[in-house]
């Protein structure tokens, strides 16, 4: 249990997916003007992070992993020294998942929480090609995690995402009456207070786990 | 460059300066400033996104009058994951110790927004060779802003360009010390900040 633990608060803080890999950055500048889209941009991340991370895990463990076409070989004709690695397909498999996922949970929150799915809106669809989606998948991969550390993972970017998007559209709800430089303004001003967030999360970094 | 005519060379110079991707269209941000701890990933990553960029740009606008109008997102994302798949197993093969620093950063510029980006904005409309040409101006000016990050990261953060130390040790002697913030990741967020700044007072773009 303190293993999961440890995996979700790394994810949250320590290793935040936007702040420490930059990763979902086009829908973090473009939505942060506002609090409540934040808030649920936020949320559909969580969602989708949570159901994709272990769906994409299951793909690569059984179907695309080297040697994870074992339990098929034989009924191909294909002899056990014969390894077939497809894990060079990874990514453009990952993204039709999530896509197909995005897809999936859409006609889910239509269908029995259609307030959800209203309050969601545009953001649900524009999840599908989000950079921290593809790169949490990636990431387990590369991490080796298990089925349940992947889920806890997925969950643990989602809220990571999720503190830092409604951090910032407050601190950009604040500034609004603020005498910022004219050219500063919009994008250059949202990086560097992006940069002063993170700098405040790289304080949990010294804490081990 | 006599032999572009008036159109091809606005769609190949203006992304470099006027038009840039990241500090003025904002796209594809992501997955580009954790390459930018130094310069060679930096130059590694940028080429790899100026050949996918041009290449795709290029295909999608062959194939624009196939593609039915309905299902145009998904072709594109298979023509770009293709290429970013190729151009990752060409990085494995020939500089492996690269594409390892890289990591995942490679696979996602599949979701880079830029890619997608110039394919629905541009390619959809336009020839073949003009499409290419624009896909090389972006990728190029998408790069230089990526490359002057890492110029600034590596000399302030580790006291180098391009791995070679250029801070004379009688300034180390004399107190002097790296700036450790600028290896962090607060560091790329800050300079890209300001990199934004410097490039909208130059060609007077604002924002409101």
């Amino acid at each position: 249990m303190e293993h999961y633990i440890s995996i979700l608060t790394k994810a949250i803080f320590i290793e935040n997916i936007l702040l420490a890999y930059f990763l979902g950055m086009c829908s973090f500048l473009a939505i942060s003007k506002k609090v409540d889209t934040s808030i649920g941009l936020g949320f559909a991340v969580i969602f989708v992070l949570t159901i994709t991370a272990p769906a994409n895990w299951a793909i690569h463990n059984f179907l695309l992993k080297e040697g994870a076409l074992s339990w098929i070989n034989a009924d191909f004709g294909i002899d056990g020294n014969n390894v077939i690695d497809l894990s060079f397909l990874n990514s453009i498999i990952f993204i039709a998942v999530i896509a197909a996922m995005v897809q999936l949970v859409e006609m889910t929150l239509d269908k029995f929480a259609p307030k959800l799915y209203i309050s969601l809106g545009i953001f649900l669809p524009l999840i599908a090609v989000n950079c921290a989606i593809l790169g949490g998948s990636m990431f387990l991969v590369e991490r080796n995690y298990t089925f349940v550390e992947s889920t806890v993972y997925g969950f643990g970017s989602g809220i990571g995402f999720f503190l830092a998007i409604a951090s910032m559209a407050a601190i950009r709800h604040r500034i609004r009456y603020s005498n910022v430089p004219p050219q500063l303004r919009g994008v250059g001003i949202t990086m560097l207070l992006t940069g002063l967030v993170s700098m405040a999360f790289m304080a949990f970094s010294g804490i081990d786990l | 460059m006599d032999f572009l005519d008036k159109k091809s060379k606005v769609a190949l110079t203006d992304p470099l300066m006027k038009n840039n991707p990241i500090s003025l269209q904002v796209l594809g941000i992501c997955s580009a400033l954790a390459v930018t701890v130094q310069l060679n990933t930096a130059v590694v990553m940028t080429l790899a996104v100026v050949a996918v960029l041009s290449v795709s740009n290029t295909v999608i606008s062959l194939l624009r009058t196939m593609i039915p109008g309905k299902v145009r997102i998904i072709v594109q994302l298979s023509v770009i994951a293709t290429l970013v798949i190729l151009t990752d197993q060409i990085l494995q093969a020939y500089m492996y110790d690269i594409s390892k620093q890289l990591s995942v950063f490679v696979a996602l510029i599949i979701t880079n927004c830029i890619v997608m980006g110039r394919a629905e904005a541009f390619a959809m409309q336009n020839t073949p060779g003009k499409s290419f040409l624009d896909g090389l101006g972006n990728g190029l000016g998408y790069g230089g802003i990526l490359i002057s990050v890492a110029f600034f990261r590596e000399l302030l953060g580790n006291g180098s360009i391009y791995g070679y130390t250029v801070i004379p040790e009688s300034l180390y002697a004399a107190g002097y010390q790296n700036m450790g913030i600028m290896v962090l990741s607060p560091g790329a967020f800050i300079i890209l900040g300001l990199i934004v700044w410097v490039h909208r007072i130059a060609s007077g773009v604002e924002e409101d």
